[in-house]
């Protein structure tokens, strides 16, 4: 079990800072992400894109943004749970909350702060009939250990960097590649599209362009996908599996199920302290809603100030709080 | 006022296949998915419009001349389902007077 002040669900800039803003109060935080790596969207959707409305950074890179607030927390030293995705919440009788993933990793803490942006990341599933019953049967979004497919049939489908990379790694590993795509072109890397078409023509895989999976067959496990032609109508083909690597969308997953009040998928919060329903549950950044909400980092900065606040005074009901300035207290993390 | 001459109509029809007719005032620098957002039309945009999200897939129904889809929205429609020829992302389509009378299907969500 870790125990800490704040467990904080979602490793977004948000819940990053909030790990910073807390730590001044002598707070300490653990962070859970579903994603393997910290950042949120920034790191997810648009590292490379320049953000200008960072106070005091006439442009910042988001991924360049992630790693500084990442500098910028390392004094107070969080922990954190990654590649795991807060799926359970429960309170006990001594007013301390335990937050539970799906891989069943415990976090207990009096405060729980909720800065799960647009939700969990989670695969694109494709609208194939009877997709879900092959999921783990055949079915896999993500190849997460590429030895499973030794010896066997694989099709891939999509056509962006991972789709290529499995196919040209999985090339040597299984005994038969079938790449899918519903173009002629692709969006990846110009190095790893010639290494696939390469491939193709050296009779090492198959390549279907201008073609999607449509259908899915089998009893109990896959067996077969029914592929569809731009030109020339529908094929069948017999395999083992079959993944679909269509990148990663929001959810709002498990935290639509914690009892919190809910509007238009984000949790309703009161601006005073950015305080829930639940009392000892905060929300942050863009996971909340209330009237005139932005969804803004700088917006989410502000929240994550407030919100400690109130934690801080929830731990703490008889110290009084007084506010110091970082010019004041000197390096953070390191007085006394 | 409302300057007549930087408004056209568009036709919405959402995913309940329910008829919108909206105002779209070409003067603004906005495009198909922030028009649906403003009209409360469930449209996410999660990428604020940058071809980068797929969330704002819509089908052109009408003959208007939009212009070719770009690298980047080709690109980003093969993370989409339901792709059809006449498939955009709708932060890719520009509101300008040309479009006056422009119809458009939201696609389903995947
Ligand atoms: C393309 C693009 C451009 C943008 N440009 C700007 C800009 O110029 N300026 C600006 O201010 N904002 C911009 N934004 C918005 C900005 O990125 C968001 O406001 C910001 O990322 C919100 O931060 P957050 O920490 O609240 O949430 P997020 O960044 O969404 O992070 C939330 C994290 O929570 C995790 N999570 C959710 N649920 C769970 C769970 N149950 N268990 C475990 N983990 C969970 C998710 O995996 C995610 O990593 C842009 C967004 C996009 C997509
Ligand atoms: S809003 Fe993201 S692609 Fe259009």
């Amino acid at each position: 079990m870790i125990q800490t002040d704040i467990i904080i669900i979602g490793a977004g800039p948000v819940g990053l800072f909030t790990v910073f803003e807390a730590g001044l109060l002598k707070l300490k935080c653990h962070l859970i992400d579903s994603l393997p790596q910290p950042g949120g969207q920034c790191s997810e959707i648009y590292p490379k894109k320049p953000i200008y409305d960072i106070p005091a950074h006439p442009f910042i890179l988001a991924g360049d943004l992630t790693e500084q607030l990442m500098e910028q927390i390392k004094p107070f030293s969080p922990g954190f749970t990654l590649g795991e995705r807060a799926e359970f919440i429960e309170k006990d009788d001594e007013d301390q909350f335990t937050v539970t993933t799906n891989r069943g990793t415990k976090h207990r803490a009096p405060i729980i702060a909720i800065a799960a942006g647009l939700g969990c990341f989670e695969p694109r599933k494709p609208p194939v009939e009877g997709l879900l019953d092959f999921e783990d049967k055949g079915v896999e979004y993500i190849i997460k250990d590429p030895e499973f497919y030794r010896g066997k049939k694989v099709v891939i489908s999509g056509g962006g960097d991972s789709a290529l990379d499995w196919t040209v790694f999985l090339a040597d590993v299984a005994s038969e590649v079938t790449l899918v795509h519903r173009r002629s072109s692709f969006r990846g890397h110009p190095d790893s599209v010639q290494k696939v078409m390469d491939l193709a023509e050296a009779g090492k895989i198959t390549l279907l362009t201008n073609a999607e999976v449509v259908g899915v067959g089998g009893d109990n496990v896959l067996c077969s996908v029914e592929v569809k032609h731009k030109s020339d109508g529908l094929s069948h083909i017999e395999l083992d599996h079959w993944v679909p690597l269509f990148g990663l969308s929001p959810k709002l997953g498990p935290l639509g199920e914690w009892n919190l009040n809910i509007s238009k998928n984000a949790i309703e919060v009161d601006t005073f302290d950015y305080s829930t329903n639940i009392p000892g549950v905060y929300a942050v950044g863009d996971i909340n809603t209330y009237p005139g909400k932005l969804k803004l980092i700088l917006c989410g900065f502000h929240e994550a100030t407030l919100m400690v606040q109130s934690a801080y005074k929830r731990i703490y009901p008889t110290k009084n709080l007084v506010l110091k300035y970082t010019t004041v207290t000197g390096p953070p993390g390191i007085q006394s | 006022m409302i300057n007549t001459e930087n408004m056209i109509k568009v036709v919405v029809i959402d995913r309940d296949d329910k008829r919108h007719e909206l105002d779209a005032p070409t003067d603004m620098n906005m495009n198909m998915m922030e028009l649906c957002k403003s009209y409360e039309l469930p449209v996410e945009g999660t990428c604020g419009g940058m071809a980068m999200c797929a969330s704002c897939h819509m089908y052109v129904l009408s003959s208007h001349e939009i212009g070719e889809r770009s690298d980047d929205e080709e690109d980003m429609l093969d993370e989409a389902f339901f792709v059809e020829d006449n498939s955009r992302l709708g932060c890719q389509i520009k509101l300008e007077n040309s479009l006056d009378g422009l119809e458009i299907k939201l696609a389903p969500v995947g």
